[in-house]
């Protein structure tokens, strides 16, 4: 177990539900029950549990397997970090069980290793997947109950990462260029403003409203051609003629428009983290 | 050309106003030490599991002194590095500790090639308990070795590109943090003496 690189590292899958077979172990009946049961278990308690079956790991190793996944899926709740991730390899025949840092007080790794070797392995042995699998869930399920308490809502979507430092950066972007043709001719200035501010805004916050996009645009405009004058003034440029004067540049929407509604009944991770706290077993 | 040179000037006050790195360069670091802190208690939980290990294995394998004893002294040594925060900065000292915690896995990996022998001690709860612990924390320890390496990639990077390279210099005067290298444990196998 000394720290050594995978030969071959297999991607983490795309999250597609509570229940990720793609091994193909589990039938329709199982899984449904399973994902109702999940779902219930979010609301109860905002816990985040997924289950993922791969047919083979090809030639990665468990363990920095499931860490990858579970950080590409983020389970669990930003700050609670409730999220468990249950992982079968069907070729090799591995299992594993990895648990978010804020579940690991009452579900810590000799636990999991209980549930584990105790409760799953004679059911995967014998084939039993359907069976080995759910009595997993419940396993999970009853040891990480009490620890957190859910809204009873379904939990929204967590918010894209560097959202605002991204603005930032494509904000002062739009600035420049707007500045740098603004000395040369102010309409190019506002012509840059009005492009450059949605822009930004679009690349940072995407899914924004057309409407929220024209008022940017308005405000970009007005940004533009102030900025433009601003910088020759400062600069001293040759006359361009009277026009408007004002300080200020058009405020920076650092809020933001709101997002267009997210779907239903998708799943995805709630911004949790992992440790790489859990355990591993054949079977 | 005084339109260029003022659309220029322009551009890098702009530039100059994001700060440079000054920011940047102390965040990056903050999160190499917040890192490293994670590596070292995750080190230190499986230094903690030792003692434990060496009492259950000692009822059963009673032949194993010596394979015991190279487990408690590896631990040993570890407990007695002073390992500061100029381990980061220090690549002599980051070797040291590197060594020394490639010591206490190698003796480690001997004893658990040795316990195959005794099937009793296999099936023994509390054994297994401690195997898995032991077990979740090589990989924490992995995990967060990993993590370590990828703030350090961070921070190194950060400090020697234009223009938080000249910030450096100027002000902050930070230095280059020490990643972790492949252990040379690893390289050598084992040697079971029956």
């Amino acid at each position: 177990m000394l720290f050594s690189l995978p030969l071959m590292a297999l991607d983490a899958p795309q999250l597609a539900g509570r229940i990720n077979d793609q091994a193909g172990m589990l039938t329709p009946e199982t899984k449904q029950r399973l994902e109702h049961k999940l779902e219930a278990f979010e609301r109860e308690t905002s816990n985040q549990i997924a289950v993922l079956t791969i047919p083979s790991l090809q030639g990665d190793d468990i363990d920095p397997f499931s860490i990858r996944v579970a950080e590409a899926w983020k389970l669990g709740q930003k700050g609670k970090d409730n999220g468990v991730l249950l992982v079968l390899a069907q070729a090799e025949r591995k299992v594993r069980i990895e648990v978010g840092m804020g579940l690991q007080g009452v579900l810590p790794d000799i636990t999991a290793g209980k549930i584990i070797r105790e409760t799953m392995r004679p059911h995967l042995k014998s084939g039993n997947f359907n069976q080995g699998i759910t009595v997993a869930v419940d396993s999970i399920i009853a040891a990480t109950k009490g620890e957190f308490k859910g809204s009873g809502e379904p939990t929204p979507k967590h918010a894209a990462k560097k959202s605002s430092s991204s603005f930032i950066t494509f904000f002062i972007i739009a600035a420049v260029t707007a500045a740098v043709l603004g000395y040369f001719s102010r309409y190019l200035g506002g012509a840059a403003g009005a492009v450059g501010l949605p822009l930004a805004s679009f690349i940072a916050f995407p899914g924004m409203g057309l409407f929220t996009l024209f008022l940017l645009a308005a405000a970009g405009l007005i940004g533009g051609f102030l900025l433009s004058m601003l910088v020759s003034g400062i600069l001293g440029g040759s006359g361009w003629g009277g026009g408007f004067y004002g300080g200020g540049l058009g405020g920076g929407f650092y809020g933001g428009g709101g997002s267009s509604g997210s779907g239903g009944d998708s799943f995805s991770g709630g911004g949790g983290d992992f440790d790489g706290g859990g355990s591993s077993d054949d079977y | 050309m005084n339109r260029l040179i003022t659309a220029f000037a322009a551009i890098l006050l702009l530039t100059l106003l994001s700060g440079c790195g000054y920011n940047s360069m102390q965040a990056n670091e903050e999160a190499v030490s917040a890192a490293w802190g994670n590596v070292e208690s995750s080190y230190q939980r499986r230094a903690d599991l030792i003692p434990n290990l060496v009492e259950v294995v000692k009822g059963y394998a009673t032949h194993e002194a010596e394979t015991l004893k190279a487990v408690t002294e590896a631990r040993a040594k570890v407990g007695s590095m002073q390992v500061s925060k100029d381990v980061l900065n220090n690549p002599e000292n980051m070797k040291k500790f590197q060594q020394a915690q490639g010591e206490l896995s190698g003796s480690l990996s001997r004893l658990m090639v040795v316990v195959e022998k005794y099937p009793d001690l296999k099936a023994n709860q509390n054994f297994l308990d401690l195997q898995k612990q032991l077990e979740g924390t090589e990989n924490r320890i992995n995990v967060a070795r990993e993590r370590y390496n990828k703030t350090v990639q961070i921070f190194n990077t950060s400090i020697r590109t234009f223009p938080n390279s000249m910030t450096n210099s100027l002000f902050l005067h930070l230095q280059r943090k020490e990643p972790f290298k492949a252990d040379d444990a690893a390289k050598v196998a084992p040697k079971v003496k029956f």
